[in-house]
């Protein structure tokens, strides 16, 4: 019985691991390929085998010298996703504590709505959208690629379901010592959903850094382009840019995976939102 | 305040002032859905509404003008149904590879016979942090045409001939699949996983009792109790495939040959914004929204999620 167990704990290991090691390979062949020269790159995209007399660092030698647009690029994905995350998380937040928290007339109707936007996916509001930017003048800015991303059903659902286990009781004895219902939020009940802010910050953060088809539509300049929009101009059939490709490329993923690494509880609640749910 | 009387409190009752109008409790909660609304009624009535409008226009410069449901009439060509049958196959494809594998890895990491669960856990993850651009790179660099690529060097090793990945209808659609999935395998293992942890230990040890085995439990245990999930997430994998485009983006830009990577909202960029066809553009995206309105609702209807409430 007992090296029955260890067989079925050896085979059942392995099998996971093996499926994590494919899982890990691609970004771990992009990062040895960034150590190739480009013009490998062009002619044999990535190999089984790593030609480790070749390995070097000339294309981040390149992109830190030269590099086109690409820190432009850089400039404007941390600029639009840090606006992103501070005001999703601020208005968001606020809205799904005044769902969870106060039984006014229309709540259920807000909610609704809420979910409604859920429903609706975005791809279908883009051409008016981007029709209505237009008329603004907002084409081709920051505000433009934030605008529609500023209150987010999902993170509204989110902080609602998480205020309501909040105890009311604090907000009750706020109340008798004099605090206004805003000082209750800002200084009492939002400090108490940190954990919140901390599972949504990344949510939010993580999807702006990631957003591809939005920018693309509505940003025109090569420098005011996001970094997914920047390198998928670079994927041209001449290849005259892999070196910026595929270093750009890992230090976009970089930083991600290496938040992941300290803050992987956050990133576990906040991908998986819509479980809360089921 | 402790101590005041009746007629006290009477007098220091506030006068209605602007100030006091929003620190009331009565408003304030509107003060804190108001930036909702806002949103809601410019980011996302007004361009739902105005979109469907569109859809029975046609705008050129300066003029816009009504044309009856002639951009819907113009939708039912052999392109939208490339578009339509290369989404739906690659929504059919995703959908059943993300559910069932997911299923059976939630099941062993959750296994008291895995080791290392949570390290795996992490790694199979991973992939679900790398934008779709990014993910593309990697896998057109991994899929590249020549023998000496990675992909071809595999199945060299197999004994069949070097693929042309990108510019074969079959291949191109495992080339969109396989990075779908690679990305959001570990996602969907912690949804099941998150399902598993709600299954009463006590089920298993007395099934265990009773003599059954692995495959028994699994099939008349787990796979019941992972209902409600397992609906969830076939769901949003249905209706993230009909959304799907970056997947395609990345291998062929904006066309592919043949339309191999043609896709619904391929085609609205296509058509809205490349050729500037904004009504048929809109015409295709109410399409596509009805497609999903009867999804949701057939999910509604078939499993009932409304009656449970919230």
């Amino acid at each position: 019985m007992n090296s029955k167990a260890k067989l079925l704990s050896f085979g059942t290991t392995a099998f996971i691991a093996i499926i994590a090691i494919l899982a890990v390979f691609p970004l771990f062949s992009l990062f040895i390929s960034s150590l190739r020269p480009s013009s490998d790159l062009m002619r044999s995209g990535i190999t089984l085998s790593i030609p480790f007399d070749k390995l070097n660092l000339n294309n981040y030698t390149y992109i830190f010298t030269e590099g086109g647009n690409y820190w432009d690029w850089y400039i404007n994905s941390l600029i639009i996703s840090g606006f992103t995350i501070a005001l999703c998380l601020f208005f968001s937040s606020m809205v799904g504590y005044a769902l969870a928290m106060y039984d006014f007339k229309g709540n259920r109707f807000v909610f609704i709505l809420v979910l409604l936007i859920l429903m609706i996916p975005f791809e279908i509001l883009m051409l008016p959208l981007y029709q209505f930017m237009i008329q603004v003048g907002l084409v081709d800015t920051y505000l433009a690629v934030i605008l529609p991303m500023m209150v987010a059903p999902v993170a509204v659902f989110f902080f609602r379901q998480y205020a309501s286990g909040l105890p009311k009781e604090l907000m009750e004895s706020a109340r008798m010592d004099g605090c206004s219902e805003y000082g209750i939020f800002f200084r009492i009940m939002a400090p108490l959903m940190l954990p919140s802010f901390a599972a949504m910050a990344i949510l939010q953060g993580l999807s702006s850094w990631n957003n591809f088809l939005w920018p693309l539509v509505v940003l025109r300049s090569n420098t005011m382009f996001t970094l997914p929009v920047g390198l998928a101009t670079l994927l041209t059939p001449y290849g005259n840019n892999y070196d910026v490709l595929i270093a750009g490329s890992v230090m976009t993923v970089l930083p991600v995976i290496i938040l992941f690494l300290f803050f992987q509880k956050f990133f576990i609640e906040g991908m998986t939102v819509g479980g809360v749910k089921g | 305040m402790i101590g005041r009387t009746a007629a006290e409190s009477e007098i220091v009752k506030p006068k209605w002032s602007i100030k006091s109008f929003f620190l009331s409790k009565k408003v304030v909660p509107y003060v804190f859905v108001a930036p909702f609304i806002l949103s809601f009624l410019f980011l996302f009535l007004y361009p739902l509404v105005s979109g469907v409008v569109l859809s029975f226009q046609s705008v050129l410069p300066g003029q816009t003008t009504f044309i009856g449901l002639s951009n819907y009439e113009r939708i039912l060509n052999p392109t939208f149904f490339k578009a339509l049958s290369n989404t739906t196959i690659y929504v059919v494809l995703t959908t059943s590879l993300l559910t069932i594998f997911p299923i059976i890895l939630a099941v062993l990491l959750n296994s008291k016979f895995t080791r290392f669960a949570d390290l795996f856990r992490a790694a199979i993850f991973i992939p679900a942090l790398t934008s779709t651009i990014v993910a593309g790179v990697i896998f057109r660099l991994m899929f590249g045409e020549s023998e000496d690529g990675l992909a071809n060097t595999v199945i060299g090793f197999l004994g069949f001939d070097p693929v042309e990945w990108r510019f074969g209808a079959v291949s191109g659609m495992f080339l969109m699949v396989l990075l779908c999935s690679w990305k959001w395998l570990g996602v969907n293992i912690l949804y099941f996983m998150a399902g598993l942890a709600n299954v009463p230990k006590e089920l298993y040890e007395a099934a265990e009792m009773d003599g059954a085995g692995v495959f028994h439990k699994f099939r008349h245990i787990t796979i019941p109790l992972l209902k409600p999930i397992t609906i969830y997430v076939v769901t949003i994998s249905i209706i993230h495939g009909f959304r799907m485009y970056e997947e395609s983006y990345v291998f062929w830009q904006d066309s592919s040959p043949g339309n191999i990577g043609l896709t619904i909202v391929g085609y609205i960029y296509q058509q809205g914004f490349k050729m500037n066809d904004m009504g048929f553009g809109a015409a295709i995206g109410v399409v596509l929204m009805i497609i999903i309105f009867i999804i949701s609702i057939a999910q509604l209807v078939l499993f009932g999620t409304f009656k449970k409430g919230e």
